[in-house]
């Protein structure tokens, strides 16, 4: 048995007066491929920006690693984790966004070069030639110099998964990468993160709405309603002979909305 | 009354020696009130209560009193507690901290302007709080801010002759004592307002050509 590289133990998660997530726990082996389905609203987006500490949980523990997240060890207790501790702790985990957010006011290799730089001190000529292998791996080492501003959405978020693995995190969290694409450019980037899946050992969360894109990228499939795990299973299973009444519905649905299983 | 070009160039060495000190008080009082914006405006962000609160007071009570009264303040009331300053520096002071105030709102603005996923992208990178402002959020907050902050300093520029009623010999002051001591009002007055609408000119051109430069956003 190996021992969970993410480990959540009854977090609970409000914005106002509701209750995204309400006692929830799982656990990710190392390496593994999760996939993180669900309606709007389920709570699974919420679960990688809390892991992201984009979003602070109001209940529970989460341990990374084999360290707390949110919490430090003191005096043989647990407190509340300080800045430091939280920045020691984001240098194992790295997250592709829906809308890429890049950094528009610099180029293509700079956004990739520059939190190696700034966080880990790295110099300039060392992280630029692992910058224009990430970029070559993603397929726009010709887009180096380019800013921004000038790529199509999928180069975008091509760049974007360049800019994550820089950091060469533990865990990529991949929060909804093709929804804001044009249809024409979710291959490019679909490709790129399945080899991704397939040739390196780091942990990864998708979050998705492409029901044939988790099939293939995942090992396990998570289906997610109300803020609590319905069902989840090998993506075989899922896909083809959910057993809960509410995975058969969501995915009856979404083949109706068009989307690829 | 008749315009005497005779007197005008009598007078003019005397008006450019102004005219040296009003746009050194105006370039002065820019430079004080971009800091002075920028403090307010990120110390009205702090998270700690105490410190937001009281800074927001007071640019409140600084945009809500004159100008003059501000400056009369600082001049001749400051001295009263043992703080004597010359002219000219309670001149700048008074309009940095006076357009501080409203340029922080700019800065306000323009911060607020840079999208969340800025700031959410530059945590995943694993920035510091200091590395994030930087690097991330004053680069493209900035550009955007360029017209509206240079528009104030044009602003500024313009209300430089208060100074006058604090002793500075700046353009204003200039013209009046050689209008005070020659009983001819004309020339001075009207070459002031020729100066100023020269100055201000040039600067609304400047002015436009910043906003072609800096004022669109690009994403």
């Amino acid at each position: 048995m190996v021992a969970p590289i993410i480990k959540i133990d009854a977090i609970a998660k409000s914005f106002g007066n509701f209750k995204v997530l309400d006692g929830l726990s799982m656990e990710v082996k190392p390496a593994e491929k999760l996939a993180l389905i669900g309606p709007s609203g389920s709570g699974k987006t919420t679960i990688l920006r809390i892991l992201m500490t984009l979003e602070r949980i109001d209940g529970g523990h989460i341990e990374i690693d084999g360290e707390q997240l949110y919490h430090m060890e003191k005096n043989g207790g647990l407190v509340p984790a300080d800045e430091r501790h939280l920045t020691r702790m984001r240098q194992k985990i790295g997250m592709v966004f829906q809308l890429f957010n890049l950094f528009p006011h610099k180029s293509v290799i700079d956004n990739v070069t520059l939190a190696p730089m700034l966080t880990k001190g790295t110099p300039r000529a060392e992280a630029e030639k692992r910058a224009m292998e990430l970029l070559d791996m993603v397929g726009l080492a010709e887009k180096a110099k380019a800013m921004p501003a000038q790529l199509s959405g999928g180069q975008k978020q091509r760049v974007a998964i360049a800019r994550a693995l820089a950091l060469s995190p533990k865990i990529m969290l991949f929060d909804e990468v093709t929804s804001a694409l044009d249809p024409e450019l979710v291959e490019e980037v679909m490709n790129v993160m399945k080899r991704l899946a397939a040739e390196t050992d780091m942990t990864m969360l998708l979050v998705t709405h492409e029901m044939g894109f988790a099939h293939e990228f995942a090992d396990r499939v998570l289906f997610f309603d109300g803020g609590k795990i319905v069902e989840e299973g090998k993506p075989d299973d899922i896909f083809s002979n959910p057993k809960q009444e509410r995975t058969q519905s969501f995915l009856k649905k979404i083949i109706a909305a068009g989307h690829r299983v | 009354m008749e315009w005497d070009w005779a007197f005008v160039w009598q007078i003019f060495p005397t008006l450019v020696e102004g005219v040296k000190i009003t746009i050194l008080a105006t370039l002065l009082g820019s430079v004080l009130a971009a800091f002075v914006g920028l403090g307010i405006a990120l110390a009205r962000r702090s998270s700690n209560r105490i410190l937001s609160r009281s800074v927001s007071f007071a640019a409140e009570f600084i945009r809500g009193t004159p100008l003059l009264v501000q400056l009369y303040f600082i001049f001749y009331v400051l001295p009263d507690i043992g703080i004597l300053l010359a002219p000219l520096v309670a001149g700048v002071i008074g309009l940095g901290l006076h357009y501080g105030t409203y340029t922080a709102e700019v800065y306000r603005a323009g911060i607020d302007n840079v999208p969340r996923g800025q700031w959410e992208a530059a945590k995943a990178c694993n920035l510091s709080a200091r590395q994030t402002w930087m690097h991330i959020i004053i680069p493209q907050a900035l550009p955007p801010m360029i017209p509206a902050l240079a528009n104030y300093f044009i602003a500024m520029f313009k209300e430089t002759p208060l100074l006058s009623a604090i002793t500075v010999l700046e353009l204003m002051n200039q013209a009046k004592s050689v209008a005070n001591s020659s009983y001819r009002y004309i020339e001075p007055i009207t070459m002031v307002g020729a100066f100023f609408l020269a100055i201000s000119l040039v600067a609304v051109f400047a002015l436009r050509w910043l906003e072609r430069r800096y004022g669109r956003v690009e994403t």
